[in-house]
């Protein structure tokens, strides 16, 4: 009542005010709040309440619609694959082995228990030695034994995500900004900027020259930074790139060290997909690059790895930041203490990475079979006429579907988007969720699913280009049938346990779970 | 080759330059001291003996028992093809059946008298990671944190460091046991406010590290009606929790809100770890258990940056789901630590030594005020200078704590064997006498 009265007291007051309604809104939105029981989202931090954790964007739809229909080759043919997870799944058949050859790789097995003691103990923020010792051999054995690294630069972090969020605390305050190539991979936009505030500028790439970084578009963006009064810390390169699936040549990487050398700006080179790359040109690692005849202070250069992508082990965290410079080592080092690798992760990391002869053929393998799978899928693709940027390295295609869009807007690619999802039944990432400035680019993954399902996959889509021609159809599915035939002579089929659906929650699915939904597994 | 260039690297943040990462203190020489000549019963039998690390030691041979009997496992779930599921699991949910195990297992450790949530139980690797991340959740640059002294030291860098957010000591002090009363409480409160800082949350240990005794059932009780008055957050920090030499001592404040029906709950958060109960501190297996579903799934994005590997998971969901094998564990384990925590207060009170009276931990709370030349923290710092040099043990001084007074000592007994714990006291019992001779002549 009391409340009412001077609710009314107060309108009155502003009738003649130009303000009036907002006052009203105001006041009425005030004496509202008083009344509010548990206003739970004052509570929180601005870190807590904000977006920075990039899971409101309007991209869930496609993990939402693969979560409710999940392809399943036999209990649900028709429902949607998964191509936007960048997973490498071709060769676990290939460690497996490896596993079963080293029981003493894991600490729970009866040969390996005796260790388990000494192994749970250990917290040291230094890391096994053997672990350091074996990531540093397999880092330079996937770069061809050009370089070699140093075990005591190398950092463990919470996985890459980990790395990334590290480093950036450590290089830069809240405010201050990193440069970054378009497209990216989106989980950047989280992991640099949301407890960190940090900002991300973009250096905007094209289509027109291969989205290559060039010297001009390094600088417009310093530029640009500098006229907003924003400082830059730092340039972040992803090489091989996520989404293109291309390597820098050694032109652009000498030109990116002149840039931020000139600029004395830190350079953070994710390496995440350096064994990867499966055919020419051969990868060139910005290690290497720093050994050459270049001007380079060496304290602004630092790498971040993990096993992720290149062995296809997500699930044991094993980040890695390797620095050039001491003082980012040390602190680096000192914040692993909120993302170490599990000791039961390193001993069996250790044992594996330290056999000379298991690392050669895994690298070796990998890459035959990631070439493969690439040559198939893109020469499928290829027989309707879909091309993707020209690309020897990653876990996926850069498709260009350009052609298909009614305009050439963010809108039209998100249409065509939505209607791949919904007709064609697959997961795909729109360009635009890499931040590419054209719209009409797709990252497609092809290393996360068995030969039968990229054929399936293959099919769907030639179907959906050509709808309407069968004929044509038909010819092209023949000759590609035969093509299958002739290049792979042992389908990569997984067993029929390790097909059912699993809740493919990976920590960049947008979808906000209720803590009161159960998981799947 | 590189042709170096003589110029000032481009500089590093604020964060990377601040020393609040706390390694620069000088407790860090008992360390070294440690690193330098470490104790050995045969090969260096003179060397220092290592009491300033909170581990766990007694129970391994129960681990190891229970992994030779169970070869499942050790393997990935489907025989060896179970691999590919688990390295490629990266879900921040967690295994399912890892968190419904971890509830299980704090429910055990409560004797039943709390219920846990399977879907409540977010997954860290280790308590480190998530104190800081609640902190991330729960204050803003600035702000602070209410914390009861004496405290763990590495609550500086924890909870203030990568986050900017303040800690506000609640002095606690040795007339009343240290116990955290509610005029402690308001004091801090409000010395919090005129500084014009905003207090976000309080957060405790329980049981307390370094006291080693879990805190009473009104005081918790006192506790809530004080957070619940000022609208802030609380963290308990039950990390300890299954180191309570009797599990009917301890109280969980998941007890004390079940009972009121979690009414006013959304403000409470647990954390816990198998660092300590499990003395797994290299699997970094720590967790959040929330009663507010909007921290529940903002902890869980943010757990992205720190996520349990999968591997680990995956062994100690089997382990951990054995009932029969948990219920064993913790009844030994409790019963271990209280012969040891036995053995070292009856060998300091042989050596003249009283202790803080405790009931849980990997530690006791020793009180050598009476030694202290000075009472200061000059004093007892030149006093734990001998003990290190001198009597050749790592020992954690109070101040190292934030102790509000002078001449506490926190000294770990199950990090060690029994041996080694016999030759320790043997050593205090000895400097005892030398200080009492030394004394008398003077």
């Amino acid at each position: 009542m009391v409340i009412n009265s001077l609710l009314s007291v107060f309108i009155s007051h502003c009738i003649d005010s130009n303000y009036y309604s907002n006052s009203l809104r105001l006041v009425i939105f005030r004496s509202e709040m008083v009344f509010t029981l548990s206003d739970q989202h004052h509570l929180l931090s601005k870190i807590a309440t904000n977006d920075g954790h990039g899971e409101n964007s309007p991209y869930f739809d496609g993990w939402k619609a693969y979560d409710s229909d999940p392809f399943h080759a036999t209990k649900n043919s028709n429902g949607v694959i998964q191509m936007g997870l960048a997973e490498n799944q071709l060769c676990f058949n290939f460690v497996q082995e490896w596993i079963k050859r080293n029981p003493k790789a894991s600490i729970c097995t009866v040969d390996g228990v005796t260790q388990f003691k000494d192994i749970a103990i250990f917290q040291d923020y230094h890391g096994l030695p053997e672990f350091r010792n074996a990531v540093a051999n397999f880092m330079g054995r996937v770069r061809g034994g050009r370089v070699t690294f140093d075990p005591d630069r190398i950092v463990m972090s919470g996985g890459a995500t980990g790395a990334h969020e590290s480093i950036t605390f450590c290089l830069a305050d809240p405010g201050e900004a990193f440069l970054v190539p378009t497209p990216y991979y989106p989980g950047f936009d989280r992991d640099l900027r949301w407890r960190t505030g940090v900002q991300l500028l973009p250096v905007v790439c094209e289509s027109s020259n291969n989205f290559k970084i060039t010297e001009a578009a390094l600088e417009a963006a310093y530029e640009k930074a500098q006229e907003a009064k924003i400082k830059v810390k730092g340039l972040l390169i992803t090489n091989p790139s996520n989404p293109l699936g291309t390597i820098l040549d050694r032109e652009t990487l000498r030109s990116i060290v002149n840039f931020i050398n000139q600029k004395n700006i830190h350079l953070v080179c994710d390496e995440i997909y350096a064994a990867t790359v499966f055919t020419q040109p051969k990868f060139i690692s910005i290690s290497e690059i720093i050994e050459e005849d270049i001007e380079c202070n060496r304290n602004l250069i630092h790498i971040v790895y993990s096993l992720s992508k290149d062995m296809g082990f997500p699930g044991f965290r094993v980040g890695i930041i390797y620095s050039y410079n001491n003082a980012v080592v040390n602190c680096c080092r000192k914040m692993s203490s909120f993302g170490l690798v599990s000791t039961q992760t390193q001993h069996l990391i250790a044992s594996m990475l330290s056999d000379q002869e298991f690392v050669e053929s895994f690298i070796a393998e990998s890459a035959k079979r990631l070439a493969m799978r690439h040559r198939i899928f893109t020469r499928g693709l290829s027989q309707v006429d879909i091309s993707c940027l020209k690309s020897n390295a990653g876990l996926f295609v850069w498709m260009d579907l350009r052609r298909l869009l009614k305009d050439s807007t963010v809108k039209a690619e998100m249409a065509l988007w939505r209607m791949i999802i919904k007709d064609v039944k697959l997961n795909v990432s729109p360009g635009s969720s890499f931040h590419c400035s054209e719209p009409g680019w797709f990252r497609v993954c092809f290393a996360n699913m068995d030969d039968d399902t990229m054929e399936v996959a293959l099919r769907r889509i030639q179907t959906f280009v050509l709808k309407g021609k069968e004929a044509d159809l038909e010819v092209k599915r023949q000759r590609w049938r035969n093509d299958i035939l002739r290049l792979s002579l042992k389908p990569l089929r997984y067993d029929e346990m390790t097909m059912t659906p699993r809740s493919m929650m990976s920590p960049h699915s947008p979808i906000p779970h209720s803590p009161l939904v159960r998981a799947r597994t | 080759m590189a042709i170096e260039i003589e110029e000032p690297s481009a500089g590093l943040s604020r964060v990377a330059v601040s020393e609040t990462h706390g390694e620069d203190s000088p407790y860090f020489a008992g360390w070294k001291a440690y690193d330098e000549d470490p104790y050995d019963e045969s090969k260096n039998p003179s060397g220092v003996i290592q009491m300033g690390l909170a581990e766990n030691q007694v129970s391994f041979d129960l681990l190891e028992e229970y992994l030779e009997q169970h070869s499942e496992a050790a393997n990935w779930g489907n025989g060896i093809s179970g691999f590919r599921e688990n390295a490629l699991f990266q879900d921040y949910h967690g295994l399912k059946s890892f968190r419904k195990a971890m509830a299980s297992f704090m429910e055990q450790i409560r004797g039943g008298r709390a219920k846990f949530d399977p879907d409540r139980v977010v997954l860290t690797a280790g308590a480190t990671a998530a104190n800081e991340l609640l902190t991330f959740i729960l204050a803003d640059p600035g702000d602070a944190l209410l914390v009861p002294t004496p405290y763990y030291p590495g609550f500086d860098r924890d909870l203030r460091w990568r986050t900017g957010v303040k800690i506000v000591p609640v002095h606690c002090n040795s007339s009343n046991n240290f116990q955290i009363t509610p005029q402690a409480l308001e004091a801090a409160y409000n010395r919090a406010e005129a500084m014009n800082i905003k207090v976000r949350g309080l957060l405790i240990t329980n049981p307390s590290n370094p006291l080693g005794a879990a805190i009473d059932r009104p005081v918790l009780e006192e506790i809530l009606n004080f957070i619940t008055q000022k609208n802030i957050h609380l963290v308990s920090d039950e990390i300890y929790s299954g180191s309570v030499f009797s599990s009917s001592e301890f109280v969980s404040i998941a007890e004390i809100l079940e009972a009121q029906n979690y009414k006013n709950s959304e403000r409470v958060h647990i954390v816990y770890s198998l660092s300590k109960d499990l003395g797994l501190p290299g699997f970094r297996v720590g967790t959040i258990y929330s009663y507010n579903d909007k921290v529940v799934t903002t902890a869980r994005r943010m757990s992205s940056f720190s996520l349990v590997s999968s591997q680990t998971q995956h062994l100690l969901a089997s382990m951990l789901s054995d009932t029969k094998f948990t219920e064993n564990y913790i009844k030994t384990n409790r019963e271990r630590l209280r012969k040891r925590y036995e053995s070292i207060i009856e060998g300091l009170r042989n050596a003249g030594i009283e202790c803080l009276k405790g009931n849980a931990g990997l530690f006791c709370w020793m009180n050598l005020s009476p030694l202290l030349e000075n009472p200061t923290r000059e004093g007892e710092l030149t006093l734990w200078n001998s003990i290190l040099h001198e009597v050749k043990l790592n020992i954690s001084p109070g101040s190292s704590c934030h102790c509000s007074e002078p001449g506490w000592f926190r000294v770990c007994f199950a990090n060690m064997n029994q041996q080694t714990l016999e030759v320790a006291l043997k050593r205090i019992h000895d400097f005892m006498e030398q200080t009492k001779i030394k004394k008398n002549l003077l």
